[in-house]
Formats: C-alpha cells, structure tokens, sequence
C-alpha cells in the first residue's frame, strides 16, 4: 500500500469504528436495557394492548435490529466511496 | 380431503421441487461445492442464510415454548434475533475480505497455526453434530405425528432427501434448495398464524393482532395474563427468571449466533464486502417476520389452549386433545373424580414426561372416560394436565379448527425447516473434514478433484451417523443443543472479533482464550446441567455461580476468554509482520476478490 492508501486506511477505520460504537449502542439500549434492564419500569407505559417493556423485548427490538443493519449498509457504502474503497 | 391425504400431496410436491434443484445445480469443483462459485445473489444468499438458520426448533418448539414461558421467551427472540447485528457489523464483512473457505481457515491463518486451526476444527464439529441431531429427530416427529409412519423411518427417509442435494450439489445444491425451503416454511407458518389472528382479534396480521382487542372488548394480552392469576400461573408478560439470568442467556444466545459455523460459512458465498452487508441485512429481514409473529402465535395458542381445557369435562374435549394424547404428548388423569379438567399452575406429573399403562395385549389402558391411564400422576398437585411444549405448534391449527390442507402444510413447513438446517450443518462437517483436516493438515497435495470426492464421501459419513442420533437420540442432546450457543460463544466469536478488531492478538492469546473458555463452559454445564453418568448428578439451581443458569454462562465463558485473550497476548510475542498485513487488508472492503482455497 503507499502512503496515501495507508492514510485513507487509517481514517476509514476510525470512521467504520465510530459508527459501531453508535450502532451498537442502540442494540443494546433496546434489547438489554428497554427489554430486560429497565423492563418492569416500561411496563407502566402503555402500546395499544401491549406493555411497554414487554413490546421491546418480544417485538420492538426485533424491528429495530432490522433497521439498524440496513442503516449501517448505507453508512458503509458512503464511507466506501468517501475513501475510494468501492470496486 | 383427509389431513392424511393433504399431507402426502404436500410433502411429496416440496421433496419432488428440492430433487429438481438439486439435479440442476450439481456441483463441478471445491469451490462449488463449498460456497457455491462465490457468486450467489445478497437475495437468494440471504433466503438461503434465514432457512439455515430458522431450524426444526425455531418452527415446531419456539412459538410452544414461549408459550409456557411467556415473558422469559423474550430470550429466544431477542437473542437469535440480535445475534445478526453483531454479525453484520462485527463479523460477516471482513470474513468476506479474508475469503477463504471455513471459520478455522480464518483462524488458522490468523492465529499462523495448526493448533489454533485444530482447536477451532474440534469446536465446530461439536456445534454441528449436536445441533443436527436434533434436527433429524425433528424430521422423524415430523413423519410420525403427520403421516403414522415409525420415527426411524422417517429419520430415513429425511437423510436420503438431505443426502441427495448435499451430496450432488454440495453448498451450491444446499444454497438453491433453501431458497426454495425459505419460501415453503415461512408460508406454512404465516398462513395458519394469519388465519388464527384474524379469528382472535379480527386482524390479519399477528404481530398487531397480539395487541389487539377480543370480542370482549379486552386486550387479548390482559386477558391472558387475568386468566394466568386466576389459574396460579404467573403473570403471562411478567417472567419468573432473574433479569440477570434473562440479560445473560440473551447475550450468550447472541454471541452464539454469531459464532456459528453454518451462518458465518454463507457470507463466503457472495461476491463482494458491500453483498456480505447486505445479504445479513436481508437475512435478518426475512428470519424477523417469523420471529416477530412467533410470539403472537404463542398468545393464541395459550389462551386457546386454557379456555379450551379449563373446567371442560373430557367428554366434550374436541378430537384433537385426544389425538395428541393418543400420540402420549398430552396426558389427564382425573385427580378429584369430576371427570372435568383442572389446569393450573404445578407439575401435573411426578417426574417430566408421562408414563403411560398398557394391557397385556400392548393396548392403552383407558379410564373411567376412555383416557388413558398413566402411572405417575402426581397427587401433591391440583394440576390435572400435562402438555408437551413441542405440540402448541403442530396443533395450533387443528386447536382452531382450521381447515386440513393448513394442517398439512405446517407439516411440509417443519420439514423445510428441519432439511434446510441440516443440510447447512452436514456441510459445514464435512468442509471441516475435507478441508481443514485433509488438505490443510494431512495431504496438502491433493488434488481439487480428489478433494471434492473427500467432501462427498465426508457427507456421507455424516448423515449417517446424524440419522443414527435422531434414531437413537442420545439423553443428553435435547439439553446440549441449547447449550451450543454458550459453546460459540465461549470460544469462537471472540477469538474471531479480537481477530479482526485487535490488531495485536497474537496466536498465544486466542489459543489460551479459546481453551480456557470452551472448558469452563463444557465444566459448568456437566456440573449444573448434564451430570457426568455414573458419577454425579447436576447440582442444584441454588449452588448457580451469581445466580446464573448454565444457558446464560456462556456470557460468563465469553468474558474469561477475552480476559485471558487480551492478558496473555501482552505478556508473549506481538504477531509477525505479514499477519498484522492481513489484518490491515481485511479491515478495508476492496478488493475481495475470489474466495481462495489457498
């Protein structure tokens, strides 16, 4: 690799890290902590029929993982263009 | 039609569509024959990946055992489910970059050795052995339940389908069978549950029918969980597990996900880093709309079941109570004498599974009401039933009386289930045989020809002794099949993450990681949950290490490994130059290139 390529290596990576950290956060935030963590408080808030808490852990979440890898297609296509990493 | 006739037609129509495929696509070369040429469609693979992995379990027992569990279900769904991010976003792009055949490929090379390459072999044939059996068993239930032929001979006949498009197409044949497996489960399981939710709530669709209104005008969820107080059950949408125990079984089932052989082999299979993305995305997608109505069919098929059964006398049970009692999935003894049935809260039996009484001429023994007589009621208890968990699904449409050609197609709808995922795992063995055990360890200079005939014969070999599993299922299987998630993640997905995120993990750490991990699994699963025959027995829930249950140690396993991954790679040799090379190349999409075999 020359320098230039290493460079925009470099910085790619730091970018494909920084949205992991985003993303995963909401993975977790609606799995662990909306559906399990703080599930019993949730319950209290009403969906329709369901418990709050309840929706995330059996429904929500699931809905929400689906978007969330589809968002991070769209980011890393970006960032594979942004640094010329697209073929 | 009878559901017996229906269920032929159906069953033979899907085998005779898998035989057709797999004729067509017939495998040429390794690489065909491993990940399909490389050049399958993020949309088929993503079909392809989803029936992989939505198993016999996921179909038949999931939606039941929710059912009984109520809000500590919540694990299956969120863990199988979540598994996928962590796989789009940690695993599968890179894995691709790398482009080579199997995981201990990956780890081989990582690690730059044969005993990183040999643990991580070992470790994927434990995982696929132990989940195949089970789904050759869901196979023969399959047969047995639907069509009245013996178990073993539905075992049988599953692993001459399975063994003829594995066999001729290998992952090429595996990849176009599921496809059209995807197509065939999802529907069977979507029809019937569709069918039951417009019944219920008079919405079609189950996911919102869940939170919709009876003809009482009440939710349908607060008046399950009403019906569950008054019965002495606890609450349907509270759990009665600890939200340590639910959090840490939930991250052991996600991780497991994503160390799975069978689902991380797919990602080898498409063309480029931006299609492995994709194709997890779509694979996500397409297992979700299973996942998320699953929890809706196992509302119905719970408030169905208790007021259905609740206080009904047996005489006026509809058939197919006494059907699925014939089959000894459901069992009654009639405690009080009223001759109606009580359900509630307590172990109807003493022990798990019912034991029936026969005459001498190999008859059922029936009671005063023609039910049949079992040997172990447990008197101490009110309960009066026992309900196998595996049934909620098979019976759901019979339960509301749907027509018979829905019956029949849950039927074909297991069996896809069952086949897809099998047909994943075989390969996966038989790649680690032929693959990583023959040419990259005992015959390096074999030919690709002679390694294609390896691969075959290897499959082979492992269909047999998977169908004599399912024939002669092993105590121990049902239990360990939950427990190979635990395994994955104790030892493959950190040595794979660290792999790609720790540029500095060398060869010492994994293997450290990976030994110390998947033996403080395997120790604690014999002590809590399995025993050791002959020597001791599990030991009880209250001696659990914090309170957590051997399903949810794997999270435990999985941090001890990275521990001693991260400690012990600082204290030895940082990894040679060309490796910390490799890292760097897979850490940028372009490039891919082909899968390599070298």
């Amino acid at each position: 690799m020359d320098d230039k390529k290493q460079q925009h290596a470099k910085a790619y990576w730091k970018e494909n890290l920084r949205y992991l950290i985003i993303l995963l956060a909401v993975w977790f935030s609606v799995s662990f902590l909306a559906g399990i963590i703080f599930k019993d408080a949730l319950d209290s808030i009403r969906l329709g029929g369901f418990k709050l808490g309840f929706w995330f852990a059996q429904q929500g979440s699931i809905y929400v993982f689906v978007i969330l890898i589809f968002v991070y297609v769209r980011l890393m296509n970006g960032l594979d263009k942004k640094y010329g990493f697209d073929d | 039609m009878s559901v017996e006739v229906w269920t032929w037609i159906m069953v033979g129509a899907t085998f005779a569509l898998y035989f057709g495929i797999s004729i067509w696509a017939r495998a040429g070369s390794t690489k065909e024959f491993y990940i399909a040429g490389g050049g399958v469609s993020p949309l088929a693979n993503g079909m392809a990946t989803a029936a992989d992995w939505m198993s016999a379990a996921s179909f038949i027992s999931m939606a039941g055992l929710i059912s009984f569990m109520g809000y500590d279900g919540s694990v299956f769904l969120m863990g199988w489910t979540g598994g996928y991010v962590l796989l789009a976003l940690l695993l599968a792009p890179y894995l691709r970059k790398f482009g080579k055949f199997t995981v201990p490929d990956f780890i081989g090379d990582r690690y730059y050795s044969n005993t990183a390459r040999t643990v991580a072999v070992i470790c994927a044939l434990i995982v696929s052995f132990t989940y195949v059996a089970g789904q050759m068993r869901g196979v023969g239930i399959v047969f047995s339940q639907f069509l009245q032929v013996d178990v073993s001979i539905g075992v049988i006949i599953g692993m001459s389908v399975v063994l003829v498009f594995a066999f001729l197409g290998g992952m090429k044949g595996i990849t176009y069978t599921q496809v059209a497996q995807y197509c065939v489960l999802i529907f069977a399981f979507m029809v019937p549950a569709i069918f039951i939710s417009w019944q219920m709530t008079g919405n079609p669709i189950p996911q919102l029918g869940m939170g919709g209104e009876v003809s009482d005008g009440t939710y349908l969820l607060d008046k399950l969980d009403t019906l569950h107080t008054e019965l002495g059950f606890k609450e349907y949408t509270s759990g009665s597990k600890s939200t340590w125990d639910v959090f840490a079984i939930t991250m052991a089932l996600m991780a497991g996900t994503a160390g799975l052989p069978h689902v991380i082999v797919r990602f080898f299979t498409v063309e480029k880093v931006k299609d492995a993305r994709k194709s997890a995305g779509l694979a996500l997608l397409l297992i979700a709309i299973l996942y998320t109505a699953a929890p809706a069919v196992s509302v119905f098929a719970r408030t169905n079941l208790i007021e259905t059964v609740s206080e009904t006398s047996y005489e006026e049970i509809p058939p197919w109570f006494k059907n699925w009692e014939n089959t000894g999935l459901i069992a009654w003894s009639d405690k009080n004498g009223d001759g109606k049935i009580q359900y509630v809260a307590g172990n109807a039996l003493d022990g798990k599974k019912p034991i029936f009484e026969y005459e001498a001429n190999g008859e059922s023994k029936r009671g005063v009401f023609q039910e049949r007589i079992i040997s172990n009621p447990n008197p101490e208890e009110v309960n009066e039933l026992y309900v196998d968990r595996d049934i909620m699904v098979l019976a759901n449409p019979e339960i509301a009386n749907l027509p018979n050609w829905v019956i029949a197609l849950v039927a074909a709808g297991g069996l896809a289930a069952a086949l897809s995922t099998a047909a994943g795992l075989l390969l996966v063995i038989s790649t680690s045989i032929s693959h990583d055990l023959i040419k990259k360890q005992i015959k390096p200079d074999i030919s690709d020809k002679g390694e294609l005939l390896a691969a075959r014969v290897a499959i082979v070999f492992a269909i047999i002794v998977a169908g004599l599993f399912g024939i002669y299922p092993p105590g121990f299987v049902a239990a360990v099949v939950a427990l190979a998630f635990g395994l994955g993640a104790a030892s493959f997905f950190p040595a794979i993450v660290l792999g790609i995120f720790d540029k500095r993990m060398n060869k010492e750490g994994a293997i450290a990681g990976m030994v110390v991990g998947i033996s403080i699994m395997l120790f604690y699963m014999i002590r809590y949950k399995t025993g050791l025959v002959g020597v001791m027995e599990p030991l009880p829930q209250s001696d659990w290490w914090f309170g957590t249950s051997p399903e949810g140690f794997g999270t435990i396993a999985m941090i001890i490994n990275i521990v001693v991954s991260v400690v012990v790679s600082r204290l030895t040799p940082a990894p040679p130059q060309d490796v910390q090379e490799i890292v760097e190349s897979i850490r940028i999409p372009s490039g891919a290139g082909e899968a390599q075999s070298h």
